[in-house]
């Protein structure tokens, strides 16, 4: 098994030409629509993202405005109403080349999900040690191999393997079961990690446990491609913040520069939002999938919108100032002659 | 007034029984703002079922304007039930997906027996108040988002005009914009209709700045509070 998989991946790779050094998640021009009954979904337009090894891109936004799919679309865990296009490259590798068998073994190796809810991704009646191992086989571990790696994936996030290994997933705290999901991601150092609202519900104590096991990943080498609408969780995490809004990536900023200074209408509600900041809402409500609006998604509920917002959506145009990466916005205030935002 | 007054509950049986609250008392008065705070586990969502008089609490009681209430959810008459409503933390687990929207919303008429006559008014009005579109109201659950899912379930504990709201992490799973937009409809309806609002959130931020008042459970209880331990 391990050497078929092993050839496997040498093959590919020979094939495909990998560089060293690619980046753990790259997603060119990816666009997915859903087919539902007499309307299209279309849930991705055209995003572009570019995820380093050893980075943290945090995708934000409101609920419905698409981000889960992004998620299932770079796994290739779409439902089968829906249809991409587009390119996603996992670690030089585009998942969509590869038969069905080996892109299976591509994610199980490279890439790591940590899902919404803890409770509820463990397998009730077994013991957790079990699922540990199966999950250390997934990614090309057995033996002490495998147990070397999980105690030590554990131990980073202050877990006892052997302790936890011979309990039942109900038989750990909430913040353990989140901590046990976050080890196991890293077991195997794989290339990507996906985390989708990984702190949905949870207390502060918890969210701060989560946010730390996800840096830690990041400081293993993973790309950390995080999902969420909770802006506390991003400013933790820093690294790059992309905004999603209408099926549209809006901004992506290094996240410190979005908190200090949003480039996009939408960012600048997003924030004033925020309970510390008065929690005053954007006017309107988010538009359907069903029924994006003409040009810019958010221009039906933008303060500053002008005449150009309805026409083709804006190119991304640099940020000013932004460092130590360069950030980009999608909005006609940033273009030449559209005025200051 | 609403009150819980040194409300105990346990769970389990034997070895495996558990104190969930031990002897919490809460007012919630009307057109107050209250917010209750608290870790994961330290019972605030057991103690909201108990207010909420969908659970009997295992010692002490529940008064409601000065009355107490024995038994709970279709053991306690109509007319003090309608008065207090819950708001759930999940709208997916808390409606029935094979409703839609328009049904889950008027479904406490039905069941409190509004004459049939004053449904599309109350209907109109409550689903207007917290922003949903007559045409979002003809959808199923699953046609819908989270934010949407959980204004019909707002406008479901709205539609009796209760003179109490218990909201447990109403937002949690929201944006902050559908967050502050939800808790504004949620204000101005309770203005205009002097609810006493309790507001329960692990968002001690959140609670600061939208209620009146907060308190954390564990400081309702005169004993400590056991609570199953975090490791």
């Amino acid at each position: 098994m391990t050497g078929t998989k092993t050839s496997h991946a040498v093959t590919t790779t020979a094939a495909t030409g990998p560089e060293p050094g690619a980046p753990a998640l790259l997603v060119d021009g990816l666009s997915v629509r859903f087919a539902t009954a007499g309307r299209v979904v279309t849930a991705l337009l055209g995003v572009d993202l570019r995820l380093a090894a050893g980075e943290t891109m945090v995708v934000a936004g409101e609920s419905g405005s698409g981000k889960s799919v992004l998620a299932a679309a770079v796994l290739r865990n779409l439902p089968g109403n829906a249809t991409a296009s587009g390119t996603v490259w996992v670690r030089g590798e585009e998942l969509s080349s590869l038969p069905p068998a080996a892109q299976r073994r591509f994610r199980r190796r490279h890439v790591a999900y940590i899902p919404q809810s803890p409770a509820t991704a463990l397998n009730p009646v077994r013991r957790v040690g079990s699922l540990l191992m199966e999950l250390a086989r997934a990614r090309g571990l057995t033996g002490p191999a495998a147990t070397a790696a999980l105690e030590s994936a554990l131990g980073a996030l202050d877990l006892d393997f052997h302790d936890v290994a011979r309990r039942y997933p109900h038989q750990l705290s909430g913040g353990m079961q989140q901590r046990v999901l976050n080890a196991v991601a890293m077991v195997g150092e794989p290339a990507l990690v996906i985390a989708d609202e990984p702190t949905s519900g949870l207390d502060p104590d918890l969210v701060e446990a989560t946010a730390a096991g996800l840096s830690k990943l990041a400081e293993r080498g993973a790309g950390l491609l995080v999902i969420t609408h909770d802006l506390r969780l991003a400013r933790r995490l820093g690294g790059r913040l992309a905004l999603l809004y209408g099926s549209h990536l809006v901004e992506s900023r290094p996240t410190e520069r979005f908190f200090d200074a949003p480039a996009h209408p939408y960012g600048r509600g997003l924030l004033a939002a925020m309970p510390e900041h008065g929690g005053v809402p954007i006017p309107g409500q988010p538009p359907e999938l069903t029924a994006l609006p003409e040009g810019c998604p958010f221009q039906p509920r933008c303060p500053v919108r002008i005449d150009a917002c309805d026409g083709p959506m804006p190119e991304p145009v640099p940020v000013a100032g932004d460092a130590p990466a360069p950030g980009w916005v999608r909005c006609y205030r940033h273009h030449r002659g559209g005025g200051d935002a | 007034m609403l009150s819980a007054e040194q409300v105990t509950v346990r769970y389990g049986r034997g070895r495996q029984r558990i104190t969930a609250v031990a002897g919490a008392s809460l007012a919630l008065a009307p057109g107050q703002r209250l917010g209750l705070t608290g870790p994961s586990g330290s019972g605030k969502s057991t103690l909201a079922q108990v207010l909420a008089l969908l659970r009997a609490p295992d010692g002490g009681r529940v008064r409601l304007d000065g009355q107490v209430v024995t038994g709970a959810g279709l053991g306690v008459p109509r007319q003090l039930r309608r008065r207090v409503q819950l708001v759930w933390q999940s709208p997916r687990a808390a409606v029935d997906p094979r409703l839609r929207l328009d049904r889950v919303v008027r479904e406490p008429l039905i069941a409190h027996g509004e004459p049939p006559e004053a449904h599309s008014r109350l209907l109109a009005e409550v689903t207007e108040a917290v922003g949903l579109t007559r045409e979002l109201l003809t959808r199923y659950p699953h046609e819908v988002s989270d934010g949407q899912l959980q204004r019909a379930a707002l406008a479901r504990a709205l539609v009796l005009r209760p003179q109490y709201l218990i909201c447990d992490e109403p937002t949690a799973m929201l944006d902050v914009s559908t967050q502050a937009s939800l808790l504004a409809a949620l204000a101005d309806r309770q203005q205009a209709g002097g609810a006493g609002i309790l507001l329960i959130t692990h968002d001690r931020v959140l609670a600061d700045h939208w209620c009146d008042e907060v308190r954390d459970i564990r400081d309702l209880s005169l004993r400590a509070q056991p609570g199953p331990v975090r490791v």
